[in-house]
């Protein structure tokens, strides 16, 4: 059967009909803030008391906006007639957002984990010099970080928490024949 | 003494009516239009749901530069909104809105002639601004709303003529105290092809293909800025309030209504005009723009013919009554 003349538009009517009746898709940002996906890339945070200095985030960054400056300093030794150990610190840990393109890299190749997202996002400035965030700005983001978003249920133990259970298992299969004999061994 | 006050009172409220209607049909279009595409619209001015927003429009557009093409024909290129806009507000005083000569600015005697010739002029406006501007584009706007204006006025005048028969008067008030219910399917072809032809005349998407934007830019307003510019829209805003009225007072039955027909018929008027006004803004939403060819095949083929059988229609059952 042929479609009734006009059939075509009536349908046009109804689904602008209907979509107004329905709710509207505009987000009022200002108004109200958005609600982002977890692991939202906003901003960059650094916890500095995890950062050794090994320039790794600097050297793998693919345009060169992270900033390191440090010195060294030693340390006395641990126990005496020691020898005196070097330590590096940070001076100076600046990110510019300029040239920044969210990559993440720096944030993959920190062994120390002293990098994270942060789903910050209003930072714009009026000047693209501002964009150079120090370390001051980027610890206050660092307060910003959300937990990691929950594991999968059945998911596999995230493996430092698989490691120091078998420690403590370990520790506790130890001292569990001791504990009886003596009070004072308790360390192995 | 009482007869210039009386005067001065009906032109002060027709004035008042033509500067608001428009404006209260364009904030609608504003909502209307963003919430039939999943949006909200202006939310800020006024503060209330963007309430003043078309009066911040109006601002912004008063303080712009008003430029005037440098080869452009000055007098009548500066000429053409007023042209454009004006027969709207004429058109407005003839058009009753309740029973008796209290709710009409002036009763005209020829009232649809009076109706339908000064609304034509208003599409001169356009013409002017189209030849005016020294502009190719302004030039092809002009030329796309002549060819629509010659095709689309004479469906018009043909359903206005079929109602004009049926009451036997060309007085609007005249046609209105005839008017009875069954006349509404009697004459359902005419209003449709009137309207039709309406929104077409008034160069309203799906119709507007004299202004076209991803075309020809802005037809022939496009070298218009500031207040001209404005003043075009509202032109544009204020045919859609004549348009809807005319077709309330015409086809519809302007003040009669199932109740409330003693002192509560002006309610029915507008109340009419506004869904119409609103449909009008459905189709906008609804429709994409027609090509050239298929806007003239649409008149000719279409409601020409159309218009011409509501004619017949008319003729016979008129005869048959009689």
């Amino acid at each position: 059967m042929p479609p009734i003349p006009g059939s075509g538009l009536a349908k046009g009517l109804a689904v602008t009909l209907r979509t107004m009746t329905k709710k509207t898709v505009t987000a009022q940002y200002p108004d109200t803030q958005p609600e982002l996906p977890p692991r939202s890339r906003g901003v960059i945070g650094l916890f500095e008391e995890n950062c050794t200095v090994c320039m790794l985030c600097a050297r793998e960054c693919p345009d060169w906006c992270i900033y390191i400056d440090s010195h060294k300093e030693t340390v006395p030794p641990a126990a005496p007639g020691g020898r005196e150990r070097s330590r590096n610190v940070l001076d100076r840990f600046a990110i510019d957002f300029s040239l920044c393109m969210y990559c993440g890299i720096c944030i993959e190749v920190c062994p120390f984990d002293a990098l994270f997202w942060s789903p910050e996002f209003e930072y714009a400035e009026t000047d693209i010099h501002e964009l150079t965030h120090e370390r001051d700005k980027l610890r206050e983001w660092m307060w910003t970080v959300p937990e990691p978003p929950a594991l999968d249920p059945g998911a596999e133990e995230p493996k430092e928490i698989a490691a120091a259970r078998k420690t403590a298992d370990k520790l506790a299969a130890q001292q569990a024949p001791q504990a009886p004999q003596s009070e004072e061994g308790g360390t192995p | 003494m009482n007869d210039v006050s009386d005067v001065a009172l009906r032109l002060a409220i027709v004035f008042v009516v033509f500067l608001v209607a428009p404006l209260l049909v364009g904030q609608t279009e504003h909502k209307v239009m963003a919430h039939m595409q999943g949006r909200l619209g202006p939310m800020y001015a006024g503060g209330f749901h963007g309430w003043a927003q078309l009066v911040a429009d109006g601002v912004k557009f008063a303080q712009k530069e008003d430029v005037v093409p440098a080869a452009a024909d000055r007098r009548v290129f500066q000429l053409a909104p007023a042209v454009a806009l004006l027969p709207y507000l004429l058109v407005l005083v003839a058009i009753p809105v309740g029973p008796g000569d209290g709710a009409v600015g002036q009763v005209v005697d020829a009232g649809i002639f009076f109706v339908l010739a000064v609304m034509g002029i208003g599409v001169l406006g356009s013409l002017m601004a189209g030849w005016a501007s020294a502009n190719k584009f302004s030039l092809l706007g002009g030329l796309r709303t002549a060819a629509q204006l010659l095709s689309y006025e004479l469906p018009m005048l043909l359903a206005a003529a079929s109602v004009a028969m049926a009451a036997g008067t060309v007085s609007l008030t005249g046609i209105l105290d005839a008017f009875a219910w069954w006349w509404l399917p009697w004459q359902i072809v005419g209003a449709l092809v009137f309207f039709v032809a309406g929104l077409a005349e008034l160069q309203r998407p799906p119709f507007d293909m004299p202004v076209a934007d991803s075309e020809i830019i802005f037809g022939a307003y496009t070298e218009y800025t500031g207040l001209r510019f404005a003043l075009f829209l509202l032109a544009e805003y204020a045919g859609i309030v004549i348009l809807c009225a005319l077709t309330t007072v015409l086809f519809l039955g302007g003040w009669h209504g199932p109740f409330g027909a003693d002192g509560l018929g002006w309610l029915w008027t507008l109340l009419k005009t506004a869904l119409l006004a609103f449909v009008v803004i459905w189709l906008r939403v609804s429709y994409p723009r027609l090509r050239e060819d298929q806007l003239q095949k649409l008149a000719w083929t279409t409601l020409v013919p159309l218009a011409l059988a509501q004619i017949a229609l008319t003729g016979i059952v008129k005869v048959a009554i009689n």
